[in-house]
């Protein structure tokens, strides 16, 4: 799987959520593009992750 | 209809921006943000002593029309949420994302590219303290989302002087999508 351009390794069966938890992310501070549509938040714990997935992940921080 | 352009907070980012697109001659803006203006705001956003305890949207509107009096923005004076943002932002191509929080500007690029299919948005994230602001750039990170800022800095102190480049970063895009100087084509 490819995540942000690099090569990653992900177990078979690993959710979206998962992933993004185990990489250091704050789930309520992201934004995820997979094969080039956005997940919808409410959907990150039921998609499964594949060895052909392609994503960007953006994490925001505050001031505005 | 005219291409319109829709401000979500009138902060640093966002009354800044909402200036720099009307003295470029932009008008079709709509301003959405629940806050008042306070002391604490007068170091980096637009507004001006005497707009203290005024409504951001009443002050924005108001600051807008001395550069042009022509310019007639529709302002929302409401705390933006996953259910009102696509009926406040309802005609808006380019939506520029100018909220406070890291919580607040995710809720809403998500809502905006789940909700909203065709629009663009033009987000920014990390705008604070004294680095050099040539760390600050404009990045091209989905399909329809744009991210300018640093990425990094949120330690709460904000400066004019940063804040400006972002929202410059912020308004040079938003023009450059505007009128086809990027490769995507706005219809």
């Amino acid at each position: 799987m490819k995540a942000n351009g690099k090569e990653m390794e992900v177990r078979e069966g690993t959710t979206l959520h998962e992933f993004l938890v185990s990489a250091g992310y704050d789930t309520s501070r992201v934004a995820v593009e997979l094969n080039g549509s956005v997940s919808p938040r409410n959907t990150y714990k039921n998609i499964v992750l594949k060895d052909t997935d392609s994503m960007e992940i953006v994490s925001f921080v505050g001031g505005g | 209809m005219p291409l319109r352009v829709g401000i979500a907070g009138l902060g640093g980012l966002g009354s800044n921006v909402a200036v720099m697109l009307v003295r470029s001659g932009f008008r079709d803006l709509v301003l959405a943000d629940f806050d008042r203006v306070e002391e604490s705001n007068l170091n980096r956003q637009a507004y001006f002593r005497r707009h203290l305890g005024m409504k951001k949207t009443d002050a924005c509107v108001e600051i807008l029309k001395m550069i042009d009096p022509e310019a007639e923005p529709e302002a929302h004076d409401v705390r933006l949420d996953e259910e009102n943002i696509a009926g406040v932002f309802e005609g808006c191509k380019i939506v520029c994302e100018a909220l406070d929080t890291a919580d607040a500007k995710a809720m809403l690029v998500n809502t905006v590219l789940t909700k909203m299919p065709g629009t663009y948005l033009v987000s920014g994230s990390g705008i604070s303290g004294w680095d050099s602001p040539d760390g600050i750039r404009t990045k091209h990170v989905f399909e329809k989302l744009y991210v300018c800022g640093d990425g990094t800095s949120d330690t709460g102190d904000m400066h004019a002087p940063r804040v400006a480049v972002c929202a410059g970063h912020q308004a040079n895009l938003i023009l450059r999508l505007i009128y086809g100087m990027e490769d995507e084509k706005i219809e």
